[in-house]
């Protein structure tokens, strides 16, 4: 169904797109290794963790986070300590108080990740009306998921010649239309890592994609964990059933 | 399934041991996957990741005068917090405590006998005693007084007479300064 | 028939003024069912399994979820993060909906070649249309309360239909939004039908099992039954049979639950509701495409109808057709089996319903098959060549010809087969009398 939607979803932009323009399709992703793809796959937590602090020093700045509370951090192997000292380096306001009056306050592992704009029109009227989407559920809500969004993130290059790229646009091979108003947000060496990765473009992509894919669907390893038993015990039990069943009906032909 | 005199059907007579281990088996393993699919569906009414996470408040009590009471709201309920006057502390530590229904020494109530915190909930059925506001009726004790069944609560928030069986419990809490108190945990965090 | 005597004495006690056990063993160890029943005869108490798990389920999603546009989408997704086995729960809700409908249209397919909609169980296939029906609406109503962007759009587009009604089209719509748009009041009262609905849903099963138990399952020969002999208990022979048929669909449910989550999903649906975005393409569910790709197929106005009326019309009556079935099929015998053309002709009525699926799915403007060389007209953007829209067209014309031309002229033309004398001796008429004088 995801094979098909990308195709419909391809071929609705073919459709909608206006007369006489270049092919607007994004171009065809590429698959990546994700150490959470199959039945067995798990996050890579150091990854993860990488694409967190990517995630902070460089998206955190236009993108929320909101579906996510600082405690649920230790779905990446984050420890009490690490979540405690990630939350009170944010300011949250909350309120209000005795007064009324709302008051800022260190964050608590509680608190939801603290978004860069007040509200949407914030965001919007900060980036010259572009709307930066929330990247909770982001690899869950784009055709092609994990390698949707590193090709996005790697994506950026010199327009094609001939392309009309429109003011305060970006070329992006994997954007549809190819124009999108986010500037490439990673370059090499954007964030310097504390295990000491090298911080290519492409490594940063591939930790951030994971954090988000973490981010997205944070049940994913508990839900294989669980499949995996009740498949194998529903086959035991199938067989049980079947066993039954036969030895029912055998005397009856 | 209620059973029946009649015999069984035609062909469902053979008795195995085969058949009778099978069917005994297929119960056995049946019957334990809808234990273990029953499980989900009652724990998704425990309380939540996110409502847990939200187990302590900080207090700030500086502004409370002695004499005065001030309600916060902890976990959902109404934590009660006494300034208490010289004269209550007196009272409260004065009573003989084997007389009590639920003996409790007030200096194991209160860890600065000047502050009094209490989770503000009847422990009758769960109403919320009176005697915060200094309008309030206060009961036989000075203390607090439940309107739903009449139970009397002294100055450290201990039953004295009514029909709860308990003293006002003390949440767990901890003084960070001397001006800010955290309700909900026992130990500062680190 | 005679009234069962039960050894516990409670049950005794019990029976004699509610007799729900003589009752049960009536309907289960005494009922007779055809001995000859197959595979294809687990799909209708595998649909009513289904139908109980989606109530449990919902009725929990129920205590977490919250029914306001603001707040929907995240009480969703703290149902998923937070919820103690929320994920679980709502992922089983989320596919048992397409299982169900996968269960119910092999169930229908399996009426339809067997002949189960003819004499003496019309009434019995016209409550299963009721049904469809009920599950459609309620799908669609579920659908909405997620409020993602195909929650919206799908919720705008559906109720959008009713606009094609004369004169009061436009009072209509804004009645079942309860505004000028689908908002914070058309999610509410989805909410409160598609709770209820569900038991509405129960209610027509129970009258669905009622009608089937009053002449019993219709079988693979399409013959009645003669007698005992062509007969056996539903218990145990079909309890079993259902059980085993119940653990291989979990296999496959529990497959898609755990490993594959959001397969029947849309992307779309991951992104909150935003009234000003329209996504560009908007697909209902799956199970929905084939009536979408009908609605879409009508694209001409005929006389004084608008397309758009008329689209919605073909839409509604492509279902309730169904219910003139049984007098719309004229042929004496009921199983394909000895139809030896109509047996051909089902299945093209079953490909036809796929490739119909397959035009909902896609934009009707598009290539059915690809051609990268092709030059879009300059003027209009049209890419030349055979466009989804025309298969559509062809499909749904094939649709309406197979219920209304196929189906009546096969009643009166077709020679069936020699049909089996009884169950038990599944021989033709004529080889049967020899049979029988050998016994």
């Amino acid at each position: 169904m995801r094979r098909i939607s990308i195709a419909v979803f391809a071929a609705c932009l073919g459709v909608f797109a206006p007369a006489g323009a270049e092919a607007e399709e994004g171009a065809e992703l590429t698959h990546q290794s994700w150490s959470f793809a199959g039945m067995f796959g798990t996050y890579d937590r150091a990854a993860a963790q990488r694409g967190l602090q990517v995630y902070t020093e460089v998206c955190a700045a236009c993108h929320s986070l909101s579906l996510l509370s600082y405690r649920h951090l230790s779905g990446i192997g984050l420890d009490e300590d690490a979540i405690e000292a990630i939350a009170a380096a944010v300011t949250v306001t909350d309120g209000p108080n005795d007064e009324g009056d709302m008051f800022d306050r260190p964050g608590r592992p509680a608190d939801r990740f603290v978004a860069p704009f007040a509200n949407d029109k914030a965001a919007r009227a900060a980036n010259n009306g572009a709307f930066p989407p929330d990247l909770s559920l982001i690899v869950k809500a784009r055709p092609g998921g994990a390698d949707y969004v590193y090709a996005l993130l790697t994506g950026y290059e010199e327009p094609p010649a001939g392309f009309e790229l429109q003011d305060g646009m970006n070329y992006n091979a994997y954007f549809t239309g190819h124009q999108i108003a986010m500037p490439a947000p990673l370059s090499d060496d954007a964030v310097t890592y504390a295990d000491g990765t090298p911080a290519t473009v492409a490594q940063m992509a591939h930790d951030l994609t994971t954090f988000f894919a973490w981010s997205a669907e944070p049940e994913a390893e508990a839900r294989k964990r669980m499949g995996v038993k009740v498949v194998l015990f529903l086959i035991v039990l199938t067989f049980l059933f079947y066993a039954v069943k036969r030895k029912v009906w055998r005397g009856l032909h | 399934m209620a059973e029946t005199m009649k015999p069984a059907p035609d062909g469902h007579g053979d008795s195995g041991t085969r058949r009778d281990f099978l069917d005994l088996a297929t119960v056995a393993i049946g019957g334990m996957g809808v234990i273990s699919l029953a499980w989900p569906f009652i724990d998704q009414m425990n309380p939540s990741a996110d409502t847990l996470a939200l187990k302590t408040i900080e207090v700030d009590i500086a502004a409370i005068e002695v004499g005065q009471s001030v309600t916060v709201v902890w976990q959902g309920k109404p934590v009660f917090i006494r300034r208490r006057t010289a004269e209550e502390i007196a009272t409260a530590g004065s009573v003989a405590i084997d007389d009590l229904r639920d003996p409790q020494a007030d200096i194991d109530r209160a860890q600065k006998s000047e502050w009094l915190i209490l989770v503000g909930v009847c422990t009758h059925l769960g109403c919320i005693p009176l005697g915060q506001k200094p309008t309030d009726e206060k009961g036989a004790f000075g203390g607090w007084y439940c309107p739903c069944h009449g139970s009397h609560y002294d100055t450290s928030g201990r039953i004295r007479r009514g029909p709860a069986p308990e003293n006002l419990r003390v949440p767990p809490y901890i003084y960070l300064t001397d001006t800010l108190v955290l309700i909900g945990e026992s130990k500062a965090p680190a | 028939m005679s009234a069962p005597v039960f050894k516990n004495p409670i049950v005794r006690w019990v029976d004699y003024r509610l007799p729900i056990f003589s009752f049960m063993h009536h309907e289960m160890h005494e009922y007779p069912a055809p001995r000859n029943l197959n595979y294809w005869w687990n799909f209708g108490s595998l649909s009513g399994i289904v139908l109980m798990a989606m109530i449990v389920t919902g009725i929990v999603l129920a205590m977490h979820y919250t029914p306001h546009a603001d707040m929907a989408f995240a009480s969703v997704e703290r149902i998923m993060r937070d919820v103690n086995y929320g994920w679980l729960i709502r992922y089983i809700h989320m596919n048992g909906g397409s299982m169900f409908f996968l269960l119910v249209y092999i169930h229908i397919f399996r009426g339809l070649y067997y002949g189960s909609y003819k004499a003496p169980r019309e009434l019995l296939w016209i409550l299963g249309v009721v049904i469809l029906l009920l599950m459609m609406a309620t799908a669609f109503m579920g659908y909405v309360l997620p409020w993602g962007q195909m929650s919206f759009w799908g919720a705008t587009v559906i109720t959008n239909l009713f606009s094609a009604i004369p004169w009061v089209g436009e009072s209509v719509v804004a009645w079942l939004w309860g505004g000028f748009a689908v908002d914070n009041p058309t999610l509410n009262r989805f909410y409160s039908l598609h709770y209820l609905l569900p038991f509405a849903i129960l209610g027509v099963v129970f009258l669905h099992m009622w009608a089937l138990h009053r002449f019993g399952s219709n079988n693979p020969l399409g013959i009645d039954t003669k007698g005992p002999q062509d007969t056996i208990p539903f218990h145990p022979y079909y309890t079993y049979k259902d059980l085993y048929g119940l653990g291989v669909f979990l296999i496959v449910f529990a497959i898609f639950v755990f490993f594959a989550p959001n397969f029947f999903g849309e992307p779309d649906n991951y992104i909150q509701a935003d009234p000003l975005v329209t996504p560009t393409h908007i697909v209902p569910e799956w199970y929905l495409l084939p009536y979408y790709a009908i609605l879409r197929a009508i694209t001409f106005d005929i006389w004084f109808l608008e397309a758009k009326l008329i689209g919605v019309i073909a839409m509604f009556a492509s279902i309730l057709l169904l219910m003139f079935l049984p007098w719309l099929d004229r042929s004496p015998v009921r199983s394909a089996k000895f139809r030896p053309i109509y047996k051909w002709v089902f299945w093209v009525f079953v490909i036809d319903c796929v490739i119909l699926g397959v035009v909902g799915a896609n934009a009707p403007g598009d290539l059915v098959f690809p051609n990268p060389e092709a030059v879009p007209d300059p003027e209009t953007g049209d890419l030349p060549g055979f466009k989804y829209l025309l298969l559509g067209q062809i499909a749904t014309a094939y649709y309406f010809l197979h219920l209304l031309a196929v189906i009546p002229l096969l009643g009166l033309l077709e020679r069936p087969l020699p049909v089996p004398h009884s169950i038990s001796r599944p021989v033709a008429a004529g080889a049967g009398v020899r049979r029988m004088e050998k016994a």
